[in-house]
């Protein structure tokens, strides 16, 4: 296992800043979690990582040491693409067998059988082993392709957005035996994705990434309860947060313009008045959709409750967040 | 109902394209048996007029292909003692005795070796240089490719002069060598221009996944691409096998015995004692063989090859 660290990478292809000045570190046995839209960086860093992209400016350290210089087989490290991934002409075994078969590995025939029959198992795709890689479903290939890093015992394992194209039920399955066999093997994991439950529930590390900038970095308690920005607190939390007008609400600090709040910040008796709109059961939780004037605004309440659209409630922030016209957080007491 | 309907044909459409086919196959295949079925005629058939469709078979235009014969006159045939073997009587009944093996066999073995090693060369170097081009920052690679395509542009006959001249230089006249290396020099631009098409089609995810999983750059390639591109590889040594194996007028010029191949070889044929068509078609019919082989061999590769890119897999 390793620690991976980032110096100051940055790299363009063609007038594209993919990546600007971002330093990070992956502690060894962390799971970190990159967030960040289409075209924030993410993939591109798993990239630079893997070797397969060499970066413009910086460093990148394995272990404390520049790995500029190792070819991606060299660095020892496993990684699930977002597609593409299956070697088409072989099938789901050959494509489990092929990195312990490498020239890095020379993993012994019955080792190899062993170790592919465990992954499948864990997996569920024993029953597909034989046939061929193309003669699989969406969920299935995902599968194998997550099987096919899970095979060998690498430095690192790289993973982009790699639940995304399975179903709710296997993805929250998955979700959990990743963390379970991480924990478990004590991997470091550099994972990225869009789902931000995948983020809260598996991630010690979350770093959020915007237009290639590493703009916060924390654990992901962090990143939800103090964000450094608008787009950090965005990031995080279902409902998402509500940004609004600071001056609805009395209290603002100096140069606060836009105030968040999260369902938990809202605190429902007295204060500015608001109509409640849709009211969605979730079974679990009940959604409050509700418009002050003319601002919507999204809230959780107690599953069982009795409003309906129409009603009009009052309430008041608790301890909200306060951001500056940038975007940029305004710590009270700082 | 519209005009363009993606639904069953019709039966009539059904016939008319059935039509269409037959009436297609039996234009282009009418020659190929007729070259077949004079290949078993006696000389005189072959050319009676009208011609013959029904004829007894014979095996002597193969005999004469294969021998060379001398004649005999009939009160020299009462001296020899009776033929042991099929092929000497045949020779006997013509009246003929044969003298020896004839070159035919040597000529094919020669176009053999320089179309199946032309063929290999091509697919050789033409997978690397398409690979190169098709993955890697080549300098000024658009004009190398706009280059290689350009020797395409002539037919290749026109620089047969100085061919000729640099072959003599270099001791490459009348050599298999000589004429693998030729082939290959001018079956290289579509071999790089077709495979590269190929190549390019197969996505890069499969070798950088190779890559981190342990694998270097060449063995990526031999064992992710290559299987990928089989497809496109078949198709293309089809083509170069063809190109190779057709060849005629190089084959005339540079080649005169040694390394001389079948298609110049079979035309003198006919030289040897009065009009041998029999022979002759004998031999055009075995010529076919190999290429038959080995379109059929590889016909599966060859029918997605050239629909290859037209359906997204």
């Amino acid at each position: 296992m390793a620690e991976v660290s980032l110096q100051n990478v940055s790299k363009s292809f063609g007038d594209q800043v993919a990546l600007e000045n971002v330093t990070m570190t992956v502690p060894d046995g962390s799971f970190v979690v990159l967030l960040g839209p289409t075209g924030a960086g993410k993939t591109t860093i798993l990239r630079m990582v893997s070797g397969l992209d060499k970066p413009d400016s910086g460093q990148i350290l394995i272990n404390g040491e520049d790995a500029a210089s190792q070819s991606p087989a060299e660095r020892n490290m496993a990684m699930v693409f977002q597609q593409y991934s299956l070697y088409p002409h072989l099938s789901v075994r050959q494509n489990l067998a092929f990195p312990l078969k490498s020239p890095m590995l020379r993993t012994p025939e019955d080792e190899i059988i062993r170790k592919v029959d465990a992954v499948a198992e864990t997996l569920q795709i024993s029953h597909k082993l034989d046939n061929k890689a193309t003669e699989l479903s969406g969920g299935e290939m995902q599968r194998v392709s997550i099987g096919r890093a899970l095979v060998r015992k690498p430095q690192i394992f790289l993973m982009d957005e790699p639940l995304s194209s399975l179903d709710a039920k296997l993805r929250s399955d998955l979700r959990i035996e990743l963390k379970r066999i991480q924990a478990s093997l004590g991997a470091t994991m550099l994972y990225v994705t869009h789902d931000q439950v995948e983020a809260m529930t598996m991630a010690t590390h979350v770093g959020v990434l915007d237009h290639g900038k590493l703009v916060q970095f924390g654990s992901p308690r962090e990143i939800y309860e103090d964000p450094v920005s608008i787009y950090s607190a965005s990031r995080l939390g279902s409902p998402k947060i509500n940004i609004l007008p600071a001056e609805i609400f009395p209290g603002a600090p100096n140069g606060a313009t836009s105030i968040g709040l999260r369902p938990e910040h809202i605190s429902i008796g007295e204060g500015v008045e608001v109509k409640v709109g849709r009211v969605e059961h979730l079974g679990d939780q009940t959604r409050l959709h509700l418009k002050i004037g003319e601002l919507d605004l999204m809230t959780l309440t107690d599953p069982h409750t009795k409003l309906t659209r129409g009603d009009t409630l009052s309430f008041l922030p608790r301890n909200p967040l306060y951001f500056d016209a940038n975007g940029v957080r305004i710590k009270l007491g700082a | 109902m519209s005009g363009f309907s993606v639904t069953e044909p019709s039966k009539r459409q059904k016939w008319f394209a059935g039509l269409l086919v037959i009436t297609y196959a039996v234009v282009t295949l009418l020659p190929l048996l007729w070259i077949i079925a004079t290949g078993f005629k006696s000389p005189a058939d072959s050319i009676s007029y009208p011609p013959k469709v029904l004829f007894e078979p014979t095996l002597e235009g193969y005999v004469n292909l294969f021998s060379t014969r001398t004649r005999i006159t009939p009160s020299m045939r009462e001296t020899l003692v009776e033929p042991t073997t099929w092929y000497e009587q045949i020779a006997r009944d013509s009246g003929t005795v044969i003298a020896g093996p004839s070159r035919y066999g040597q000529r094919f073995l020669n176009s053999v070796i320089i179309g199946f090693g032309s063929t290999f060369l091509s697919i050789f170097f033409g997978t690397l240089a398409a690979y190169a081009f098709s993955r890697f920052k080549v300098p000024i690679k658009e004009d190398l490719l706009f280059f290689i395509l350009s020797t395409r542009m002539m037919p290749p006959i026109a620089v047969a002069i100085p061919i000729f001249l640099m072959f003599r230089q270099l001791g490459l006249n009348d050599t298999q060598l000589g004429m693998i290396l030729l082939y290959t020099a001018v079956n290289l631009s579509l071999s790089v221009w077709l495979l590269k098409g190929f190549i390019d089609e197969i996505p890069l995810e499969y070798e950088e996944a190779a890559l981190i999983d342990g694998y270097t750059r060449f063995q990526a390639f031999y064992k992710v691409v290559l299987p990928q591109a089989a497809t496109g590889i078949a198709s293309t040594a089809i083509f170069c096998l063809i190109f190779a194996w057709n060849e005629y007028a190089f084959a005339v010029l540079l080649t005169s015995g040694t390394a001389q191949t079948a298609p110049p070889f079979i035309p003198t044929i006919i030289g040897i004692g009065g009009q041998d068509w029999p022979a002759v078609a004998a031999g055009a019919t075995i010529f076919l063989i190999p290429v038959m082989i080995f379109t059929i061999l590889l016909r599966k590769h060859l029918l997605s090859g050239i629909t290859f890119g037209a359906v997204r897999k």
